[in-house]
């Protein structure tokens, strides 16, 4: 019992206290932006569908509810109540974890990206080097899946997603080092302090060419059009899920979207200074300092992934070598000159 | 290094593409043998889509075999019922008027338009730019819905008519029309501004199945696919018909024979054929539209029937004495409604008979008779009938009736020969060959039909190449499977 008593004294009770209070504030997070990761994806499929229907003199959804509001919704539960192939010469236990593995890997990222300056899950100090770790688990599953669905059209897209999200991974770490440099920190809230603290109040000025590089890498990265290769559905019918229907397809779309969200959060953290204008702005206009930074950050997010929409209204598809090319000779070499214009400025000035 | 080798044997990857992708234009079936992502070796297979049309044309009349050109080359259906009706009014020597020249020079540009737009439409989709796609049909559908002003069908159209066309177009089709021509070059530059510049898609075009002027004429490319390797070749100037003499345009060609170039030439194609239909409608002449030759056209039908039968169903009777039972008609007869035994009068069981005349037409010695009003009588009431003499308003408009039967059904009478005859339509040159042994159908019909052609070219372009290099290979031959297979 005496043991006991010296453990439990009022200032472990009241570590247990907090510590419990800390993880039901976590749960509390998670569910928050799990819900708003969810509700993301459902409603970005109909802002997608409805941009690029506008764009090309269309209405895009419209039956299913006002304006096809429910839509998403109808098709996340049609997507739900559909057959599950599987395909009779697939490697069946890899084949069930593939997607599972893709959309977990891209879900994991959202616990590091800071909503807003005290809304984050995981405030940890190698954010950015988190984000790229996980994100490069996320290949496994575009690989395993091609190679379990024993297909050749998914084999090739697997093969090519693989590659180059690896290839564009280098071109994304590299071009978000100058950004290191000049907060002088991984930790995303850090990042976005540090910008709002700099003359400009976003790196998106003095990194220009930093941000040029990441945003096309980030396409890229992600498989969007005018890389969106592994899936190039007019060669490859649809790449590594070709196999895949009903849920565990939706896993995939899932993850998809996810991924383009920390993506285009990422952009907007690492370089549109997240939750916060910059100074001149505020200055500018004092009244804007009442809108809550969330509300700014999230405008920043979808701006960026609007320009994913318009770019899939425009462009055509590049070719596989093309697209390894402008990897390698073009946006590498621009990304690591930038790092040493970036660490040479640090130094002089 | 051989050690090397033995130890990390590769071995080609062969994928079969087809005949269900999306990128194959229906159900065209390629084999790829591919290193990597290179190709190695094509195998095209076709025959998906074989309806047997060549075969299908010996045995109906000249005039019943024009709907079945609609369903060759499907997204450009007036074009091929244009090559049919100039090919067959070549073979009749006959001549269409000239505002039916017009007209048929306006709907085939319109055709044209219309199947250059859906290859770039799907051309572009092939590629990735989703956007081109919508616009194209866009304006497309301002064409169809043009079509279907004039005929009433929107894709399998069978408006020409050997002889002219099957009737006069209307004033508000050439408002329409003419409104088009003015606003369509605009579109074309929309089209262009999202593509034609474009790095990307110069990157995936110029370069892509390159083929020299020589070997493009070896492998016996025509239109704007052997156009594009610089080869000026358009039947419409070298062997003029319908208005395309009368008109005034250029046939543009390429300089490199690559994928860029075939792309550049369709689209200035394009504008040359919107200055055609802008030209045809100024001159448009006034006149009928078919030929004044009643023995090898369909004239209209009061023209055919002055007198026709009061609304009474007829009956078909075999007159006993006449019938020398040789059978014919119990052979002909598709409903086998009439039995006897040979060389004893036959007779037709009333209730089985269809009434389509077959029996009528085929017997040689005039034992078939019809009864106009004789349906659902009792054969005694229609012998009793047929031996009376019908009254002569009648029996003539049941002479003209079998008349106008027996000339749809045995075709006109057509001099012997075998003549082939070429028109320009949008995928190159379609030809017909007829051999006429002198009855109304043909003895052997043969579609020469630029699909078939180009298929064969596939792997002579797209070998050494990458597989979305394929896909842009098959978008710029412009084959539609229809038109190959037949």
């Amino acid at each position: 019992m005496d043991i006991f008593a010296n453990i439990i004294t009022p200032q472990t009770l009241d570590a247990l206290i907090k510590f419990g209070i800390n993880v039901a504030i976590i749960i509390i997070k998670i569910a928050v932006v799990l819900g708003i990761g969810l509700l993301h994806v459902a409603y970005a499929t109909y802002f997608e569908r409805k941009v690029i229907g506008h764009m090309q003199v269309r209405l895009g959804p419209m039956r299913v509810g006002p304006h096809g509001l429910l839509q998403p919704i109808a098709d996340g539960i049609k997507l739900f109540f559909k057959e599950d192939i599987i395909p009779a010469e697939a490697d069946k236990p890899v084949f069930y974890l593939a997607p599972v593995i893709f959309m977990a890997a891209s879900m994991i990222n959202l616990a590091v990206i800071p909503f807003s300056s005290n809304f984050v899950i995981a405030n940890i100090n190698v954010g950015l080097l988190f984000i790229f770790a996980i994100a490069g688990l996320g290949v496994y599953g575009i690989f395993i899946s091609g190679w379990a669905s024993n297909s050749k059209y998914a084999f090739l897209g697997g093969l090519r997603s693989s590659a180059q999200v690896i290839s564009y991974e280098i071109a994304i770490g590299l071009s978000l080092v100058g950004v290191m440099i000049k907060a002088g920190s991984l930790n995303l809230t850090d990042i976005v302090n540090a910008q709002e603290a700099s003359r400009y109040g976003m790196y998106a000025i003095p990194q220009i060419v930093a941000f040029v590089v990441f945003t096309i890498a980030a396409v890229a990265e992600t498989n969007r059009t005018p890389f969106d290769l592994p899936e190039a559905e007019s060669e490859l019918v649809a790449g590594y899920f070709v196999e895949y229907s009903g849920f565990r397809f939706a896993l995939f779309f899932l993850g998809e979207y996810i991924a383009m969200f920390i993506m285009a959060s990422l952009a907007a953290v690492c370089f549109l200074g997240g939750w916060t204008l910059p100074w001149y702005v505020t200055k500018a206009l004092p009244f804007l300092t009442y809108v809550p930074g969330i509300v700014w950050f999230l405008l920043k997010v979808y701006a960026f992934i609007f320009f994913y929409y318009w770019i899939r209204a425009t462009v055509p598809r590049y070719r596989y070598d093309q697209l390894m090319a402008i990897g390698w000779k073009i946006l590498i070499p621009i990304a690591l000159a930038n790092i040493l214009v970036t660490g040479l400025v640090k130094i002089l000035v | 290094m051989e050690q090397v080798e033995k130890i990390f044997e590769t071995r080609e990857l062969n994928v079969n593409m087809g005949p269900q992708h999306p990128a194959t234009h229906g159900v065209l079936r390629l084999v790829l043998d591919m290193d990597g992502e290179t190709i190695a070796r094509v195998t095209p297979y076709i025959g998906y889509l074989h309806r047997g049309i060549e075969k299908l044309g010996e045995s109906l009349s000249y005039f019943q075999a024009l709907p079945l050109t609609d369903r060759m080359d499907y997204v450009s259906s007036m074009s091929n019922n244009i090559g049919y009706v100039v090919a067959v009014e070549k073979l009749f020597g006959i001549e269409a008027p000239e505002r039916a020249k017009f007209i048929r020079t306006i709907v085939g540009e319109m055709s044209r338009i219309s199947n250059h737009l859906l290859w770039l439409a799907t051309h572009a989709l092939d590629i990735g730019a989703m956007t081109v796609f919508l616009y194209c049909f866009r304006e497309r559908e301002w064409i169809l819905e043009l079509f279907e002003m004039i005929c009433g069908a929107r894709l399998t159209v069978t408006y020409p008519r050997v002889g002219g066309v099957r009737n006069d177009v209307p004033q508000e089709f050439l408002d329409s029309l003419y409104q088009f021509t003015e606003e369509f070059p605009s579109r074309i530059l929309e089209y262009e501004t999202l593509i034609d510049q474009n790095r990307i898609w110069l990157k995936r075009t110029v370069g892509i199945g390159v083929i020299s002027a020589e070997e493009a004429v070896n492998w016996g490319l025509t239109g704007p696919t052997l156009r594009g390797s610089g080869v000026p070749y358009d039947v419409r100037k070298h062997a003029p018909y319908d208005a395309y003499d009368k008109v005034d345009f250029e046939v543009p060609i390429g300089t490199e024979g690559d994928t860029y170039d075939r792309y550049r030439c369709r689209m200035l194609e394009m504008r040359q054929s919107n200055k055609i239909i802008r030209q045809c409608i100024e001159k448009l002449p006034p006149g009928p539209v078919m030929a004044d030759a009643p023995k090898f056209t369909l004239q209209p039908k009061d023209k055919m029937m002055p007198i026709t039968h009061p609304t009474q169903e007829h009956a078909f009777f075999i007159v006993e004495k006449a019938c020398k039972g040789c059978g014919m008609c119990l052979r002909a007869c598709p409903a086998k409604a009439i039995f006897g035994e040979k060389k004893k009068p036959h007779t037709i069981k009333q209730e089985l008979c269809l009434g389509c005349a077959t029996c009528y037409v085929t017997c040689k010695f005039k034992a078939m008779t019809i009864v106009p009003g004789g349906k659902g009588l009792s054969d005694e009431k229609l012998a009793e009938l047929a031996a009376t003499p019908l009254p002569e308003e009648i029996a003539k408009a049941s002479e003209y009736l079998v008349k106008h039967f027996e000339f749809i059904r045995r075709g006109p009478k057509v001099p012997d020969g075998e003549i082939y005859v070429a028109t320009e339509v949008p995928k190159g040159e379609l030809g017909f060959y007829f051999v006429s042994d002198g009855t109304g159908k043909p003895y052997r019909m043969r579609v020469r039909a630029p699909s078939f052609v180009h298929a064969g070219v596939l792997p002579r372009l797209s070998v050494g190449h990458l597989v979305a290099d394929v896909i842009a290979v098959i978008g710029t031959i412009d084959i539609v499977l229809g038109e190959c297979d037949r």
